[in-house]
């Protein structure tokens, strides 16, 4: 998908003014409330008109303030998922499915109905009222309902931000299953630098209407590691655990990471912090955290005040965050061998 | 009691006919209004809020006045429709017209309540599933103002039985031909020996707005309970 979109849209006091052109197939957009995003999301879809611009979406116009282009949203086949699921009330699962599919001309229709039902996990629901369904099953309708669509572009307008912790865990291997599965590039708004993580490659960042960045979310992460409260955040896919001592002993790589809590699947995420780490020079003879890593520094990198350690553990990757003396005194140098401490109590498993 | 007579039982069903005539006569036009108003933006949507409220201010007697002016033999719609060979004044159907003309605000007022509580986000969804704005109108908008509709219809149907003000100026009081419950319940009070007979043509008519107040509860209960 290539995108390229120069808008200039001014209510009152807010002022949307943004260039910029993106490939890829899972884009994001990050930013804080009353950046733009959604914004964004309402010019690309059609719903709101910009004063003044130009969308190009994979060489066909949508808008051109120019030309005097502006093709309704029915005519762009951008599909969207919205906050709040805004499923039709009353109609059932299977219509909700349906009502974009109906209406998508039979030369774009490329989704079968029944494999998508499978892969959502929505067989059983569909003669249900979708009033009736939880939060989880209601944005996995919304979800169903853009991509039977047959859209070329989905977009994704904070759909996890209604949800709790624990169903926004379980939604997002759907997000991007589904989108993966049936060859379908979004565009992934949100404020949540975790889930830009989990759900995209390239992300545009938005300040006060304009767009100020644009990186990949990894990028993204490690420059922002010296402001934030939580440092940045190491995302490890752990093994089924197996108990040790009153631990759980999950397989990570090559490695084996000691945790104080049980996951009971045979796959799962595991967040750590930046600041969670400590790092020694020399293996020391008895500390009471439960893991030390040997590890080799990858690289280091300045975020803020902080300077951040890119280690190699036998293959894995783990970010530490150091001040300027620590790295001075520990003699950190790109190549330098290193342990690295943690307390098995530091990790947090991630619900899903 | 006196029993009801022969003119009484025409007044009644004059009264229902007129009544069920306004409100459907109005419905197609009445959601298209609202539907104008909550959701289209144009100039001058101030204005034509205003001229649907009027016959809401004005009193009945004037909006029939008026009416009288437009349709008579010389008004400028009633000059040409009686060319065309249509008598409008002084027949049940201007009976019908004025009940939809005073009855209309209040239909207009509970449609557009209806609509504006549907979330504007189902629309978008809509229009971006692939919807036109007539397909997003029939298939998304129409089936959620159920409830708006419901009790547009009652309230029209309500006001409609109790048109009195602006149908005597047009349609007259012709008993057998115009004359409805109201305005026969006028005539009985107007002369001094037919108090009784005033008496139970009123309680007909605390009947059916009885009978109507009930559908009307009923059906919003119900489409409350299907939400």
């Amino acid at each position: 998908m290539q995108l390229s979109l120069t808008a200039e849209k001014r209510f009152g006091e807010f002022n949307l003014s943004t260039d910029f052109t993106v490939s890829g197939d899972r884009i994001g957009v990050f930013g804080i409330s009353g950046s733009g995003k959604s914004t964004l999301v309402s010019i690309l879809a059609g719903l709101l008109e910009p004063d003044s611009g130009e969308i190009v979406l994979d060489g066909e116009c949508l808008f051109s303030s120019k030309m005097r282009i502006n093709l309704p949203p029915e005519q762009r086949r951008i599909a969207m998922v919205f906050q709040q699921h805004c499923l039709f009330p009353h109609l059932n699962v299977k219509n909700n499915l349906l009502y974009g599919y109906k209406r998508c001309p039979a030369k774009f229709r490329t989704i079968d109905f029944d494999a998508l039902a499978a892969v959502l996990k929505l067989e059983g629901l569909l003669e249900r009222g979708v009033t009736n369904l939880s939060g989880g099953e209601k944005q996995r309708v919304a979800l169903g309902r853009a991509i039977l669509a047959n859209p070329r572009l989905l977009l994704m307008d904070e759909p996890l931000s209604a949800l709790d912790d624990s169903l926004r865990f379980q939604i997002i291997p759907y997000l991007k299953s589904v989108s993966e599965h049936f060859g379908i590039p979004y565009l992934f708004i949100s404020h949540s630098l975790l889930e830009m993580r989990l759900m995209t490659d390239s992300v545009l960042v938005f300040e006060k209407g304009c767009m100020v960045e644009q990186a990949t979310s990894e990028q993204l992460a490690r420059s922002r590691m010296g402001q934030s409260q939580v440092g940045y955040i190491n995302l490890l896919k752990l093994g089924r655990p197996s108990q040790l001592n009153g631990l759980f002993a999950y397989p990570w790589g090559a490695s084996r990471l000691l945790l104080s809590v049980d996951a009971e699947r045979d796959e799962s995420m595991a967040e750590l912090s930046s600041k969670d780490i400590i790092l020694f020079k020399q293996h020391p003879e008895a500390i009471s955290a439960r893991n030390l890593l040997q590890c080799t520094v990858r690289s280091l990198f300045r975020s803020g005040r902080k300077i951040g350690v890119e280690l190699d553990c036998a293959g894995t990757t783990l970010i530490a965050e150091v001040v300027q003396d620590a790295v001075d005194e520990l003699g950190i140098t790109t190549g330098s061998t290193i342990f690295a401490a943690i307390k098995a109590s530091a990790f947090r498993i991630l619900p899903g | 009691m006196t029993p009801l007579s022969s003119t009484d039982y025409d007044a009644i069903r004059l009264s229902l006919q007129v009544s069920v005539a306004a409100t459907l006569l109005s419905l197609p036009l009445g959601f298209a209004v609202a539907y104008l108003i909550t959701f289209v933006r144009f100039r001058g949507k101030i204005v034509l809020e205003v001229l649907v409220n009027l016959p809401l201010t004005l009193p009945p007697v004037v909006v029939g006045y008026f009416l009288l002016l437009l349709l008579g033999k010389h008004g400028w719609l009633g000059s040409l429709l009686n060319e065309a060979g249509f008598r409008i004044i002084f027949t049940l159907k201007a009976a019908v017209i004025a009940s939809a003309v005073v009855g209309f605000p209040l239909l207009v007022r509970s449609l557009r309540i209806g609509m504006e509580t549907i979330d504007p986000q189902l629309i978008n969804a809509s229009r971006t599933l692939g919807a036109r704005w007539y397909d997003t109108l029939l298939t998304v908008i129409l089936p959620l103002s159920g409830p708006g509709l419901i009790a547009g219809s009652s309230l029209m149907f309500a006001r409609s039985l109790g048109e009195f003000g602006a149908t005597i100026i047009v349609a007259g009081n012709i008993p057998g031909v115009t004359q409805t419950i109201p305005l026969a319940i006028y005539e009985y009070a107007s002369s001094p020996t037919s108090e009784k007979m005033a008496l139970s043509l009123c309680l007909v008519s605390v009947v059916i707005s009885v009978i109507v107040l009930f559908v009307h509860e009923l059906m919003a209960r119900k489409t409350a309970r299907r939400d």
